[in-house]
């Protein structure tokens, strides 16, 4: 569904991404793992077209996306920190988003928003709330126009054992419709029990891309941490 | 876009920057128009004003604005729209706000008290200026990544604008006295759109006559059909040029 092909993109003097080339395909759910600043928030970014690779090129669903934008319709991005226009409140930017996509056959998912109980606080102003509360907005806008596509940077930073609780089940409902979620994290237990296949990542460049089975075979372990700390050493 | 617009100056609306602002040009311009007898004085003087002013308002509050809106920017952008309708549309949103604010501002002093066609021609100005302003303040925040520095461009310009640009014209009109540079100084005002403003309400003013041999050939160019509507497209590549570069640099910025 997505195709990365050699993407390359410097910042200065930095190499943030190094000839990577991925292949995501529907109803997996991928985790992308890395140490910090290996190029995994670049990667979606550039997926995004937030971020415009120096070379390489990106297609969705066969289309190349560095003339296109109505792809992004397909995708459901929860960033990292989530930013948004400060004296807004929650209510005005989830109306605001409703109205930008303008999809009003489709009735819009607020599973998220009521089970965070996002209802009560709706006329909050995004300035004041706190880390977890955007995470939680965040969430919410990524799963609520039905995408195709899920990519969730960091999700589970910042919010509390419950809310991240049911963030996992929402992305275990989704998978199972036949999504693609690909996620960063760096909590690995988490990512024990959501995904299918693992990308791995350093310094810019994509160590390996491997199904979650051959990996937990090849290293002898059960948990993905471990598992990745295996590799990480026989390196 | 109309939607993305339509935040914009809602967004703008709200903030009280804004609101002063328009305060600050009302009171001016009544209370200049109330403490002159003749009310075409009372424009000149309020041309002065306003020539320093609104390019300066302008500037800051839009590189400031498009700082801010970071956020804005970075959320729009995940979203299914095209980099250039977000763009547009900030530039219509901000310089739709500035222009309305100098229309309540100024305009409805102007028209109230010298509704003539020297005060459409101030009006008119004016609300260019504001456009100009936004379109150039734009592109300095889009090519600045660092925010002090950018607003430090800003400040740069508008005193390039307002007074270095008039000390360079001297300079080389100095240098060169014994050359005929009446015709060449047409040309050079059409580098400033400040100065262009400035020389189209004095010369509809009748008060060209104060500027000498200079002005008398400023009368001959810009007082006819074609002087006037070479210099409002003057005004108008002023909106295009910056709004078209920085347009093109925001396509590939990297948010």
């Amino acid at each position: 569904m997505i195709i990365a092909s050699n993407v390359s993109k410097r910042f200065g003097k930095l190499k943030a991404l190094d000839d990577v080339s991925v292949t995501c395909a529907k109803g997996e759910c991928i985790a992308l793992i890395g140490p910090n600043g290996c190029g995994k928030t670049t990667l979606i970014k550039c997926i995004l077209g937030m971020v415009i690779p120096n070379s390489g090129f990106i297609t969705f669903n066969g289309k190349n996306i560095a003339h296109d934008w109505q792809y992004r319709a397909r995708i459901g991005y929860m960033p990292q920190i989530g930013r948004y226009p400060e004296n807004m409140t929650i209510g005005q930017v989830l109306d605001m988003m409703k109205d930008i996509r303008g999809r009003s056959a489709e009735q819009p998912d607020e599973e998220l928003v009521s089970r965070f109980e996002l209802k009560d606080i709706m006329h909050k102003r995004m300035r004041t709330l706190s880390g977890g509360t955007r995470q939680k907005v965040s969430a919410s806008l990524a799963f609520l126009f039905n995408p195709d596509v899920l990519i969730l940077d960091e999700p589970t930073a910042g919010l509390d054992p419950v809310a991240s609780e049911i963030l996992k089940e929402k992305i275990i409902a989704e998978k199972v419709k036949g999504k693609l979620v690909l996620i960063t994290s760096h909590i690995l237990s988490e990512l024990d029990d959501l995904v299918t296949q693992v990308i791995f990542m350093q310094e810019g460049k994509l160590c390996f891309h491997k199904n979650i089975a051959s990996l937990r075979e090849e290293t002898g372990e059960e948990k993905l941490s471990k598992a990745i700390a295996r590799v990480m050493m026989g390196k | 876009m109309k939607k993305i617009i339509k935040y914009v100056i809602i967004d703008i609306l709200r903030n009280r920057i804004m609101l002063a602002y328009t305060l600050f040009l009302f009171l001016i311009s009544f209370s200049i128009f109330n403490l002159e007898d003749n009310s075409t004085k009372g424009l000149l003087s309020l041309l002065n004003i306003i020539l320093i002013i609104v390019p300066l308002v302008s500037l800051l509050f839009s590189a400031i604005y498009v700082y801010n809106s970071a956020e804005f920017l970075e959320l729009l952008v995940s979203q299914p729209l095209k980099r250039r309708t977000i763009w547009l549309s900030l530039f219509a949103g901000l310089s739709g706000s500035m222009a309305l604010a100098f229309f309540v501002g100024a305009g409805i002093p102007i028209l109230v008290f010298e509704a003539t066609a020297t005060g459409f021609m101030m009006l008119t100005t004016g609300i260019f200026l504001s456009v100009i302003f936004v379109a150039i303040a734009m592109l300095a925040a889009v090519k600045t990544r660092d925010k002090a520095k950018g607003i430090g461009v800003s400040i740069l310009l508008w005193l390039y604008f307002s007074i270095i640009f008039d000390g360079l014209i001297l300079f080389v009109l100095f240098q060169f006295a014994d050359y005929p540079l009446e015709k060449a100084m047409i040309g050079l005002t059409a580098l400033n759109p400040i100065d262009l403003g400035r020389i189209l309400i004095l010369l509809k003013m009748d008060v060209s006559v104060m500027m000498g041999y200079t002005g008398a050939i400023f009368k001959d160019f810009f007082g006819t059909q074609a002087g006037l509507i070479t210099s409002f497209t003057v005004l108008v590549i002023w909106v295009i040029i910056p709004a078209w570069f920085s347009l093109r640099k925001f396509n590939h910025k990297d948010l």
